[in-house]
């Protein structure tokens, strides 16, 4: 069976020449603000990841041996296929939350304008317009919201929809 | 049903030809209904026709598809106070005289959610094959899981009362697919889930419904789907329908 003691230099040049690269390139786009550092973390820890184990051939080995590949290059693919995955879901859960919340805005903006349609007409003099009953239902709504001293229309402060448990922590 | 008190809700996307007509037969059968066309996104006159037609018109900035036009619809009548809310589609498929007998079980507080089905008496519709299977499968799940006959569990023909809206208007709501696991989640959170014969029509519009999900490809992508939304919607927690939802 082959045994592999070392990687050949090429091997290592090549994998710490891509480790820094990626480095470098995803504390720049942070820098710049094109990425999120919320987003940011994942490739720095992939990167570190990769200088380690390229410069320390000993844990590479010890890596390989725990899972029971062959050579220490079929570790970096095994852990490169899984990293990406992770990522993946990772991804489409984020994206489940982000369609989410923009469902609820797109909701809220329609329903907004057409309050807002309703208000600029009033402000023009109209009164609610007697063929649209929506409009008059919201009038009459409204006004007995005033009279008992309940809240009435819930319009604005009908509480987050985002919908999302760590929407407190949005960090711009 | 006094003034202000039901929304008929009309999810519409694309539908300038036949908007108008089901406004109409709205109007005409419920005169004291307030009329609302949620426009989906539509690419031609929908909403025009619609404001036109006397129905308030609520317009989504893109299209979000069937669910996400309905709960717009829910939203907006637990805003504003409403007690009853029925939803009708746009291509004229259903006919707006059975919102009575609906909401005859609403009143009656006999019912919180009203479907109007195909198949409780012989009402002459056929739908197309892959449509049957669908239907067929998950009524049987949906009759298996509720324990109690759903005949009719992909119709969209639905009157809900206040207390069954406003859970809809959460985010609890399947709105990217809602269809049969709208019928599961009703009675897993504790509604009183009732049908009543209805007619429906053959849509006037090929595109019907705008899901287009009995087209070629997609029957398959529609069993699975729903398969999983109701396996899911099993695994999920009990209850909800005891909620306050005064406001």
């Amino acid at each position: 069976m082959l045994m592999v003691d070392r990687m050949t230099p090429r091997q290592q040049i090549f994998a710490l020449v891509m480790s820094v690269a990626l480095l470098v390139f995803v504390v720049e786009m942070v820098r710049r603000r094109r990425l999120r550092e919320e987003y940011s973390w994942l490739w720095i820890l992939v990167a570190m990841a990769i200088l380690v184990l390229s410069a320390w051939f000993g844990l590479l080995k010890w890596l390989t041996n725990l899972i029971g590949a062959v050579t220490p290059v079929s570790t970096f693919f095994v852990f490169g296929i899984l990293f990406l995955v992770v990522v993946n879901v990772y991804f489409s859960i984020k994206v489940s939350t982000l369609t989410t919340q923009v469902k609820n805005l797109a909701q809220r903006l329609a329903i907004m304008s057409c309050y807002l349609q309703e208000l600029r007409e009033g402000h023009s003099g109209h009164p609610a317009d007697p063929a649209n009953p929506c409009q008059q239902r919201r009038a009459e709504y409204r006004n007995a919201g005033r009279s008992t001293g309940s809240a009435g229309p819930q319009v604005a402060a009908s509480g987050p929809e985002g919908g999302s448990p760590d929407q407190g922590k949005a960090k711009d | 049903v006094r003034r202000g008190e039901l929304l008929v809700i009309i999810p519409a996307y694309n539908e300038e030809a036949n908007v108008a007509t089901v406004i109409r037969g709205v109007q005409q059968h419920l005169p004291l209904a307030d009329v609302m066309v949620i426009n989906d996104g539509s690419r031609d006159r929908t909403a025009r026709v619609a404001a036109q037609a006397g129905a308030e018109v609520v317009s989504l900035p893109f299209n979000m598809g069937y669910g996400t036009a309905l709960q717009t619809g829910y939203k907006y009548a637990k805003e504003n106070g409403y007690r009853f809310l029925a939803q009708v589609d746009a291509d004229g498929q259903h006919d707006p005289v059975y919102i009575l007998d609906m909401l005859a079980l609403l009143e009656g507080n006999q019912a919180d959610i009203v479907v109007g089905s195909r198949f409780l008496v012989d009402s002459g519709y056929r739908a197309p094959f892959a449509k049957r299977v669908g239907m067929l499968l998950f009524g049987s799940v949906a009759s298996w899981v509720t324990g109690q006959k759903v005949t009719d569990p992909t119709s969209g023909y639905q009157a809900l009362n206040r207390k069954a809206f406003c859970y809809c208007a959460e985010d609890v709501y399947p709105s990217d697919f809602a269809d049969a696991d709208v019928v599961i989640m009703f009675h897993r959170a504790g509604f009183r889930v009732r049908e009543v014969p209805v007619r429906m029509y053959p849509s006037a519009n090929k595109q019907s419904r705008y899901l287009n999900m009995y087209s070629f490809v997609t029957p398959f992508y529609y069993i699975f789907k729903m398969s999983l939304a109701v396996f899911v919607c099993l695994l999920r927690e009990r209850g909800g329908a005891e909620e306050d939802v005064d406001g």
